[in-house]
Order: C-alpha cells, then structure tokens, then sequence
C-alpha cells in the first residue's frame, strides 16, 4: 500500500521537534496564520484544518486532477503541494469561486449544461478552467480539451464539459459576469 | 381546473429541468461521507495481507500499541464473539482475515488513532507473520487438478427468493466436494449438438479475454461509524444502505431497528458502492474503541477492496444459409476473486444476458465463477453483460463476413421482436431493437470517412435489469403546499434526487421548487432494497407515484370530513382537491382544516412488490444499441474512436439532459474497458493498482462526433411508460468497438482492451505478449 500523505493539523505542535512549520497565507481572500506539520498536504490543510472540504482528493499521485486549487494564480495539486509551500501566497479554492450569492460564470455553465454528475470531480476542473481562461478568454475547443486532460471524470463523458466551459468563455468575453 | 389522470398534458416530466443537487455541488457546499468528521472521532487505517495466499502465524501490536495516539489494534481474535463476517448472498467474507489471507491487499488488522497520521504510522508497524501457501492466481491455476483450495469451507447460503427470481435457473445447491468453483449456473433448451451437426455454417470464437476492472469511482470507499448503548449509526458511501444495514445487524446481533446507515451524496458509485465494503471495518473499530471511527481507504486499497469479474468465453453459433441463428453454445469462465460478494448473481446474470436479444432455438449456456487468490469481485454497471456480448456480438461479425450478410442485417434477421420472450417464462422484450439499430446503423454511415484503416463496427444487447421489485416510497403533504419526498434510493451522481422531485410535482400537481427529496438514511426515510440496475426511475418512481395517489386519496377523505362533502362530489386536483361548485381547496387548507391548527401533515405511502405490473421479471429490459467509428493507426496499432453512436430505449425520458448524461457517461467508460483498462496481476500483487498506469478516458480521448439519440415508446412498467436507464451504453461498447478494429484491419480482436500493442500484434500476425 501507498504511503499515506494526509497528516493532522492540530497535533502539529505537538509532534516531532522541528517537524512544524509556521505558515502565513490567504485564502479565498481570508488571511490564515498557522502552524502545521512539514508533511500536512494542502489538500489536508483545506479540508482538515481549515474545513473548506468543497477541494476533494482522489488519487493522490496529482494525475486525476480532482484536488486542483490555485496558489497565486497557478493551478496546483493540492494532494502533494505541501502546506508549508503556501506561506506567503494566496490560495484559491471552489469556495471562493462565487461572489457572495452569484456564482461564477463557469459554476452557472456548468449547471446549465450537467457538466457534472456525482460532483467529486468538480471542484477541480472548476478551478482548472478558471486558469485556462484567464490565460486564454477565447480558447477552441481542442485547447479547451488540451488544457483539462489532466482531469479526470468518470460520470459524464466529457462533452458537457467542453461546452459548459465554452458557454462561460463567451459569457465572461462579454462582461456579463465576474 | 385540469384533473389528475394519465391524459393529461405532462407539466413537470419530460422536460430537462435543472438538476437540484447540482447548485450545491459547483459551490463546494455538498456534503459527501469524506467530508464528515464527528467530534472526537479516531481515525482508522487496514494493516493489509502481503501475500496472496498465507496462514496468519502471529500478529505483534505492541510496539503498534507503544506509538503515541494509538487507541487500538483490532484484529481477527478481538471480534470472534461477533459474527465475524458478511456477505448477502454467501456471508464468506471475513471482516479480518481469519486464520489466513486469501488475496493480497486482504484486510488482516485495523489500527485506531487519534489522527489519521498515527494511525498511518503505526499500521506500519504492526508485525504480521505469515506461512505463505501456494495460490491459485488465476481461473486456470484454480481449476487445475492440485489447485489449493481458496475457500476450505463452504457457508450456507443467505441469499433470499430474490435471488432465484433474478437469476434464470439457479443453482445454488450445497456442493459436495470441495473445489475453488465458486458457483456454476446453466441455461439453454433444444438440442444444441444436432442443431451444430446439421448447421449450414459454425462460427467459432474460443477464449475471448474480457479483462479484470476497476470501477474507478473517483470518491474511494470510506466510512464513518459510531456503536454507542447498543447502537450502531454508519455513515458511509454505500448504494444499498438498507442492505448493509442488514450485514451489520447480522455482525452485531442488533435489531434492525439499532443499526443506522445514513448515506450522502456519493462520489461515484456504478455499482462498485453496491452492498457492503468498509462499514464493518469502521464499525468494529468503534465497536472496539466506544469511540467514533472513521476509515477513509486511497485509490490503491480500493482497487483491492473490489473489482469487476474478469471473464473468458468460448461461443459457438450454428447458421442456415440464411444466417438464421439456429444455436448458440456458450462457455462462460469468471474470475471472483477471493471471496463471492455479488458474483453469483453477476454470473446468472452473465449467463442470462450473453447470447443477446436474439431468436435462438437451440442454446447451451454454462458459466462458472471461480474462486482465486485476486483481490474480490463484485458489480460494476451493467455486470454480466459486457462480458459476454465482447465475445458473442463479435461472433455475430465474424459470421457476418463468413455468410457476406452486412452485420446490421445478420442481427435484424435475429433480432427478437417488441414484445418476444428472449428468456423463457420472463417478461417479453419491451424495446424494438430493429428500429433502434437502424438509426445507429444510419448515424454512422451518414458521417463514415472512405479511408482504409477505418471500419464501423456495433453491437446490441438486452440486459434483464430493473433488480427484485421491493420498493417503497413516502411523501409528506406540508401545510404550505410544499412536499416532502422520503426514499431510500441513493442520489450517487445519476440524479435520482430530481427525478423523484419531478415525478411527485407531477403527481401532486405542484411546483418543482416546493418539493424536496431526502433519501438513503434507515432510520428515516422508507425502504429501497437497492440503488443498482437502473431501477430507481421505474421502481422507485412507480412507489413515488403510489404514495402520492394515497396522499391525494387522504386528502379527499379529510376534505368529505370537514367540508361534509359526499366522496362523489369530489375530485382530486393539481395540487388540492375539488369539491361542489367547482370549489377548489389546497392540500395545506385540507391538512389544516382536518387538524384544526396552523400544523399537521399528510402521509402518502406507495409500496412495489412482486405483483401486477411488476410480477414478471424482469422489471425492464435495457438495451444496450450502440455503434463506433475507428481508425486505426496500422503501424502504432493506436485506435482513435472518430464516431460514438448510441441510442438510449428508455421509454420515456423524464429528464432528457440528464438521460443523454447517463448514456454518454456509461458509453465512455465502456469504451476504457474496450481501448485502455485492465487490472494486471504479476506474482501475488497488481502491477497497476493506481490511475497512473490503471489508465481511464480523458478529455482527449473524446470521439470527434458524439450522438446521443433517445428513443421514447412509452413502453416501459414505470412511470409514464418509462424504463431504466445508465448502464445500456456500456454492455455493447467493448463489442462494438473490437468489432469496427476488426473491420478496420481485416482480423478479429480475441481480447479488450485493445491497447496499441495488442492491436499491432494483431495485425503483424504476433502472439498476445506473455503476462
């Protein structure tokens, strides 16, 4: 069996002498100061010790793309990138997708258009196609198809996907949301 | 004001509403079983089997014990005055190895810490000390004459009637002689060998390798349970709740009535989440600590935890010059692994559904599940299908060019028609195949390129789906008007919880919006014997219909109660009743007028059984009709899939979009089983036990074109005339696939997936590689 890579937060302190690391960082825009094991994932920072439990891990070898978050902009897997990596950066997550009561342009594609089903692996193409468009805002499908390979979904086959994040291209292209 | 009869114009189903859970789901709101950690839970991690097949010499927990936060060890010894196993068809599976390991990855202890990461650390160092034995790896080392035995004993079996009606001639006597056949089913009728002997042409394909498979649903298998004053309250991602429920009362010797199985959203299911998994684990860890235990598993001990039937089959069929079928003899081999699970009912299954909804007068079915020293086998969608129509729809192509018959022709000249039994004494077909395989047939051909190293290729099956009929749902008339629905059908991606909602708004004659849907906890919602087969939409949805005429019959009698109105001279309505001079009262008014305050409810119960329209199995057929272009790389063997065709007979599609999700997401898993998965055993451990080299489809692997046709007979027992839906798309796709790679390089696949290599050394003329 795999070595297990989730490690606690609250017992951070207490364990090993020097195995705890301070980290300062935001996160959905909330700044967070903390101690936390040198092997705590962020995966497990978020979900454990700051309960935004919206990121969900799956295979925990960064291929099927399910845990992505952003940290500074760029999409990581939060499964392997240790917490202690985060001090000083900011972190984005599907919690902080929405602006208050108004959901993102992707999350209101994705809905329209069932791009998901059981919802697991949701959370992480959200975020994925987030950083897809804002480096590109009008991507073709095959870039869209390129950039979110990485990701895996067993439910819907895909094709919703590729629109839903097509439909949301276009519709932030037109300023008609965030 | 418009009655409440089947003429009416349909206001909520038949439309693509907005799936509910679907909001919760893009926020991060939703709630899945990992997501839940109780106050002053222990977190659980397996110490598991390093062999496959091993006596258990001793186990040291000390030093496990010494390491900080460690609660407790929990081994086999320390729940031998429980009953220590479970299984709902045959209860051979130990909680914690017994005595010896049988697979590799077997659970053998379970050590509970105050953290995950204890718990983590000291399973590592918990001693177990083995004398290893010789294994049988595979179904051949297993049925050779000096195989070890995997199973020593047999268990009695506890499977109900249930079983016997789903499975087409069962065969579940005691067997005498010890052996690693785990079950053996046959079937048929006429008589094969003469119809063989005077057979116009035979068509033979012998060893057909359908691989082992992992379900991959992306949410591995956790738990969460809590035994407290003999009670035990399991929250977990099971299918089934009400049917693990009933393996954990067994364990504990509670009442049904104390074991809690509270199921929420699930991260995938497809059958893999079927009965139970890792909630005895859970529950004797709490058991042992009186402390909540919860047991979350990674990708790797959930590959190991289940994984589909592997399957080799032999068929033969026997034509007239016509290409009349006038037999098929079918071998049928699975791989069940170390312990049964649901594999007895995925072989009956298997043998019931592999020689195709085709007009057969002479057939020999016989299949046999093996036991082996694999991890164990259980469902995954559409279990029994696949495995044998790879083999036998391919046969059918094959027979097709030997006669020079276009294969769509050969099956229509086969086919069985609307309303023909395929098995005898069962429910006739309720689909029309030919109609259906015509506009697969004209999907693919409009769109086909001319090129060389392309070739088209589908397949058809019919699947006896639907399950055994005990379902049973509730709804609560509120005084507002608004509606609660109570099921025990797990909400795990398919979209059940809208479904459902739109079926009672139907019904009831309200708003989508006031109705809401709470499902899958024993203690509180009403009984669904499972959540598999695609059965919800029908058998849930037809108790859903029952329950809210018996909500609109209560109503109507409270209102002839306070109004003093004569039960003639009222009529059920969207949403309240009618009474003289066309007075229209709501069902809140009802509920509070009968109970004389602002409070009060009406409870609809809707119960399905084995009777009237669902006393014939099965319950539906579902059909699988799909078709694929291929063009295949003829000096890399690499098969890119151009076109995807499938045509999902569904009756009537309650929710369109969410029907069309359903069968493209079944057919894009069937086509990794035919072009990329296969669980590999070298020596005693998998070698792929991961999804880096356990490879699914990905974006990229996207056919180019993709269309999803619904057809809608209203031909089906449940609601509006509306039959199962979801797995369909899966069962032909390895078939439909391997036959349009055949077509393409002019020789017949005799396995799947069709990995580059394979398909290469198909065309070179190269034997299959050495395993």
């Amino acid at each position: 069996m795999s070595e297990p890579h989730v490690s606690e937060t609250k017992s951070a302190t207490t364990s090993r002498p020097g195995s705890a690391t301070e980290v300062a960082t935001t996160v959905n825009g909330v700044a967070h100061r903390s101690w936390v094991a040198n092997r705590t994932t962020l995966a497990s920072f978020l979900r454990d010790g700051l309960t935004l439990t919206g990121t969900k891990v799956s295979c925990e070898l960064q291929v099927c793309g399910v845990c992505s978050v952003l940290v500074d902009g760029q999409p990581v897997s939060s499964c392997t990138y240790l917490a202690a990596d985060v001090d000083g950066r900011t972190v984005e997550t599907v919690e902080g997708l929405a602006s208050g009561e108004r959901l993102h342009a992707l999350q209101q594609a994705f809905v329209r258009n069932f791009a998901l089903q059981c919802g697991f692996c949701t959370p992480g193409f959200l975020m994925m196609s987030k950083a897809l468009l804002e480096r590109n805002p009008d991507p073709t499908e095959d870039e869209v198809r390129e950039y979110l390979d990485g990701n895996i979904c067993r439910c819907t086959g895909y094709q919703p996907i590729v629109a839903a994040v097509l439909e949301a291209a276009a519709e932030m292209r037109g300023g008609r949301s965030a | 004001m418009p009655e409440v009869d089947a003429g009416a114009e349909h206001g909520t189903v038949g439309r693509s509403v907005q799936r509910r859970d679907l909001l919760e789901k893009v926020t991060g709101a939703a709630i899945y079983t990992v997501d839940i950690t109780p106050p002053g839970t222990l977190h659980a991690k397996v110490v598991r089997s390093a062999y496959a097949h091993a006596q258990i010499v001793r186990i040291d927990a000390e030093a496990a014990l010494a390491m900080p936060g460690v609660v407790a060890v929990v081994t086999a010894d320390d729940i031998k005055d429980l009953y220590p196993r479970f299984g709902h068809i045959v209860p051979d599976h130990y909680i914690l190895a017994t005595g010896k390991v049988r697979y590799y990855g077997e659970p053998v202890a379970l050590v509970v810490a105050e953290t995950f990461a204890a718990a983590a650390d000291a399973a590592a160092e918990v001693e177990v000390h083995y004398s290893e034995l010789p294994a049988a790896m595979s179904v051949a080392e297993a049925l050779a004459p000096s195989a070890p035995l995997v199973h020593e004993e047999a268990f009695v079996v506890s499977a109900d009637e249930s079983f016997s009606a789903m499975a087409a001639t069962p065969t579940l006597e005691e067997v005498t002689e010890r052996t690693n056949v785990a079950h053996e089913v046959a079937l048929g009728w006429g008589d094969v060998e003469a119809a063989l002997a005077s057979a116009h042409l035979v068509v033979s394909n012998e060893g057909m390798k359908f691989p082992m498979l992992y379900a991959y649903a992306m949410e591995p298998y956790n738990a969460i349970a809590t035994y407290a004053d003999g009670q035990l309250h399991v929250i977990s991602t099971a299918q089934h709740p009400f049917m693990v429920r009933t393996d954990l009362a067994r364990i504990f010797d509670l009442p049904l009535a104390r074991v809690r199985v509270q199921v929420p959203y699930l991260g995938g299911g497809y059958g893999s989440k079927s009965y139970t998994k890792v909630e005895p684990l859970a529950a004797v860890g709490s058991w042992a600590t009186g402390r909540p235990v919860k047991l979350v598993l990674d990708v790797e001990e959930a590959i190991y935890t289940t994984r589909a039937d592997a399957a080799e089959v032999n068929v033969r069929t026997a034509f007239d010059a016509d290409g009349a079928i006038l037999a098929r003899d079918i071998e049928l081999r699975l791989d069940s692994g170390a312990y049964a699970d649901n594999s007895p009912l995925v072989l009956a299954k298997a043998a019931n559904r592999c020689f195709g909804p085709y007009r057969i007068p002479n057939l020999r079915v016989r299949a046999r599940s093996v036991y082996t020293n694999t991890s164990p086998a259980s469902s995954y969608r559409g279990f029994g299908a696949p495995q044998g129509s790879f083999a036998c729809e391919v046969n059918l192509d094959k027979a097709a060019d030997l006669l020079s018959i276009d294969g769509d022709e050969l099956r229509r000249r086969n086919l069985v028609d609307h309303g023909e039994e395929i098995l005898p004494g069962k429910r006739g077909l309720d689909a029309d195949l030919k109609a259906d395989l015509d506009l697969v047939v004209d999907s693919l051909r409009r769109d086909a390129t001319q090129a060389q190293a392309s070739g088209i290729g589908y397949a058809v099956t019919a699947s006896d789906a639907g399950a055994f009929p005990v379902s049973t749902a509730q709804v609560r008339l509120q005084t507002d008007g608004s509606v609660v629905v109570l099921s025990g059908s797990t909400e795990m991606g398919q979209g059940s919880r809208s479904t459902l909602a739109q079926i009672a708004a139907e019904e009831l004659g309200v708003e989508l919006d006031v109705v809401s849907v709470s499902q899958s906890d024993t203690a509180t919602v009403a009984y669904e014997r499972t959540t598999g087969a695609s059965r919800t939409t029908t058998l849930t949805g037809l108790a859903l219909q029952r329950a809210c005429a018996d909500a609109r019959s209560k109503a109507a009698e409270m209102a002839a109660e306070v109004f003093g109105w004569s039960a003639g001279e009222i009529t059920q309505v969207r949403g309240g009743v009618c009474g003289p001079q066309e007075r229209f009262v709501a069902f809140g008014e009802v509920i509070m007028r009968w109970f004389g305050a602002n409070a009060g409810e009406i409870t609809g119960i809707g119960l399905v059984r084995r009777t009237g329209a669902t006393q014939k199995m099965p319950p539906f057929w579902e059909c699988g009709i799909v078709g694929v272009e291929v063009d295949v790389d003829q000096e890399t063997g690499e098969i890119d899939v151009r076109q995807l065709v499938t045509v999902a007979d569904v009756g009537f599609a309650i929710n369109p979009r969410a029907v069309e999700g359903q069968d493209l997401g079944a057919a894009t898993q069937g086509m990794g089983i035919a072009l990329f998965e296969e669980l590999i055993y070298d020596g005693p451990q998998l070698v792929n036990p991961n999804v880096v080299d356990y490879r699914v489809p990905r974006m990229r692997d996207l056919p180019a074109k993709i269309d999803t046709m619904i057809v809608e007979r209203r031909d089906g027992i449940g609601p509006y005339g509306a039959k199962g839906a979801g797995e369909g798309a899966l069962n032909p796709m390895a078939a439909a696939v391997a036959s349009a790679v055949g077509r393409a390089i002019g020789k017949w696949p005799t396995q799947v997936p069709l990995t580059p290599e394979r398909v290469w050394r198909l065309i070179n003329d190269l034997p299959e590689a050495e395993s």
